[in-house]
């Protein structure tokens, strides 16, 4: 490694964790959720999309989020445009991780074409949770390259799998989809805000979905987000005693 | 040839958004609001997308065993589980009702 590293001199004990310490965190969570690609493929090719197409997704979107979501809506026989927008709108979060993973990693900008595919969820919370620059450049190149690697080829094997087993349903991997959004809606429910959007939205998801073409009743729970906001916002404006941190069940007009 | 066109779609514009929040100037996206709907927006979609996924069939709500797969998913969230062993409950659970024909 030493010849590599001519410019970093600087000795890990000054501060931060060990290079070796930061792989390793980096490592942890690369190979585990890396491992879940496994779940993509099979779902992936269990909505009817080919091995080439399920690759492709791994690939070329890189946010697993976006890939189920994408794959669900065609499953479900979404109009591919409608789809693909439920998947983006997903996607958005990472152009807020890239704005604070850019003035941490300080990276050429020559170089920043080929680091954004890899700014997702994973990458940004183990490079977050480093003190210093190396480590954060350390920890997030690692989770990226061991991510993305075994993202690909877990990806490949379960669309090879799924062809393989027949009918995905039988196996209980239909409930794979949903099992992941709840895993990482989860530790998102902090405040009452975020169970308040959460809540409205799995109402219009479900109270539209009979009566809207597939993939829209998707986007139109979306639009909990700045309802609630607009709400937070109205009762924060209108309010005079603004101090009050109560959560009181009822409505107040 | 329709899924090509979502797979594309999809592709450009989830690189297109992780490749602007590293090259926009930084004060251009921290306005609060901004960042609170940014925050907030997976959120929604996440929730109407476990709703529908496990509650779905077509354009029809029905209760079968993935709600039962869901429901241990939930549990093992609970209990602080990683990540891993969550999809793995909901999967083995959803196929062990289905197997004892619910």
């Amino acid at each position: 490694m030493a010849e590599q590293t001519a410019l970093a001199g600087k000795r890990p004990e000054d501060g931060g964790k060990a290079d070796s310490a930061v792989v390793r965190d980096a490592l942890g969570v690369g190979v585990a959720v890396g491992l879940s690609g496994f779940a993509f493929g099979v779902t992936s090719a269990g909505s009817g999309l080919t091995l080439l197409q399920s690759c492709a997704l791994s690939l070329l979107v890189f946010t697993g989020a976006s890939q189920f979501a994408l794959v669900g809506a065609l499953a479900a026989g979404g109009n591919p445009l409608t789809a693909a927008a439920g998947a983006f709108f997903l996607g958005v979060r990472n152009a807020f991780y890239g704005l604070r993973l850019s003035q941490l990693l300080a990276l050429p900008r020559a170089v920043r074409p080929f680091a954004a595919q890899w700014v997702i969820d994973e990458t940004t919370a183990v490079a977050l949770a480093q003190p210093t620059r190396r480590g954060t450049r350390i920890g997030f190149a690692v989770t990226g390259l061991s991510l993305y690697l075994l993202w690909n080829l877990t990806t490949f094997l379960g669309a090879l799998g799924a062809d393989a087993i027949g009918d995905t349903d039988a196996w209980g991997l239909d409930a794979a989809g949903p099992a992941v959004f709840l895993a990482l809606l989860a530790p998102m429910l902090k405040t009452t805000t975020e169970r308040a959007v959460a809540g409205l939205a799995v109402l219009l998801g479900l109270g539209l979905l009979p009566v809207l073409p597939a993939g829209v009743p998707v986007l139109v729970a979306a639009l909990a987000a700045p309802a609630v906001l607009c709400l937070e916002g109205r009762r924060g404006g209108t309010s005079r005693k603004e101090t009050h941190e109560t959560d009181v069940p009822g409505e107040d007009r | 040839m329709n899924t090509w066109i979502a797979i594309g779609a999809t592709a450009f514009g989830c690189y297109a958004v992780k490749l602007a929040g590293l090259l926009v100037p930084a004060g251009a996206l921290e306005k609060p609001l901004v960042r609170r709907l940014a925050a907030l927006l997976p959120v929604a979609l996440l929730a109407a997308l476990t709703a529908q996924q496990t509650f779905a069939d077509g354009h029809a709500l029905v209760l079968d065993a993935r709600v039962a797969g869901l429901a241990a998913a939930a549990v093992a969230l609970v209990l602080r589980a990683p990540f891993l062993l969550v999809v793995a409950a909901a999967v083995v659970v959803t196929a062990g009702v289905r197997a004892m024909g619910g």
